[in-house]
């Protein structure tokens, strides 16, 4: 067994802890620092996989971003050191019944399926070959979404400044 | 064993269902908000697999990865735009105290 392997399992089971504590806490604060953990972790794996932009966007994005916005809606709607209500049994059975099932399909599809992979030369991930192919206009060039998804945070921009603005009868 | 596709499809496959079990039974809005960054995750780490080790002579699941995560970020901002709008008029974010538009 090589370094490698025992790191990426090692990864493995750290995302996977900490994303089964992120849903199973009852303290909402600690459900969200262990949903940081797991989005480091998978930064981890990508890592691993030698996706180093794709980590770097994750790190950024997920972890600097969205988790500290979550942290702040939780600061803000969440009275300190209260634990969530505890759920129904028979609710948290089902839930569970319903995603073993789910896995457990999806598993056997997967371990039937054979995957062929293609035969081409590899294209490195590296960050010149992302941005000549994603924005280019040829054949796989992806540059309308990419357009279509700034026009679509200038909207998310847009929208958050409209839901959160206070109307003008709440201030009288 | 060297770990290959079938090893981050476990992962992925195993952290999709850990993201809809919490959807499942978590009923505040900002932990089911927490369960489906999980999913969007797990989708992410899939088109990774499959792009490092099916199709890697194109880029296409890593554009999509991208496509994903800056989506994710504009989902996530106006989801905590409503949370806390409905936290105002409310003063719960508790999904069963919000459902005056079930019927």
């Amino acid at each position: 067994m090589s370094g490698s392997t025992i790191i990426f399992y090692l990864l493995a089971a750290f995302t996977l802890i900490n994303a089964l504590l992120a849903v199973t806490t009852r303290m909402i604060f600690r459900a969200a620092i262990y949903l940081l953990f797991t989005l480091i972790g998978i930064a981890g794996i990508y890592f691993w996989l030698q996706y180093e932009f794709i980590a770097a966007v994750q790190i950024v994005v997920y972890v600097g971003g969205i988790v500290v916005l979550i942290i702040f809606s939780i600061f803000l709607t969440q009275q300190a050191g209260e634990q969530l209500p505890r759920q129904k049994l028979g609710r948290q059975l089902f839930a569970a019944l319903a995603a073993f099932c789910g896995l457990a399909l999806v598993m056997v599809q997967l371990a039937l399926h054979p995957f062929i992979e293609t035969g081409n030369k590899p294209i490195l991930p590296t960050v010149a070959n992302i941005g000549n192919q994603m924005l280019g206009v040829g054949d796989s060039g992806y540059a309308l979404p990419f357009e279509l998804v700034s026009i679509l945070l200038l909207a998310a921009l847009i929208g958050c400044i409209v839901i959160a603005l206070k109307s003008k009868a709440d201030k009288q | 064993m060297e770990p290959g596709l079938y090893h981050l499809l476990f992962i992925s496959t195993t952290l999709f269902f850990i993201g809809v079990y919490g959807l499942f039974t978590r009923r505040n809005l900002v932990t089911m908000l927490m369960s489906v960054e999980l999913i969007l995750n797990s989708v992410n780490l899939n088109f990774i697999a499959f792009n490092k080790y099916l199709w890697y002579d194109r880029l296409d699941g890593l554009f999509f990865t991208i496509f994903i995560i800056a989506i994710a970020a504009a989902e996530a901002a106006v989801a905590i735009a409503i949370i806390i709008n409905l936290y105002r008029s409310h003063k719960s974010i508790d999904v069963e105290d919000a459902e005056e538009m079930k019927y």
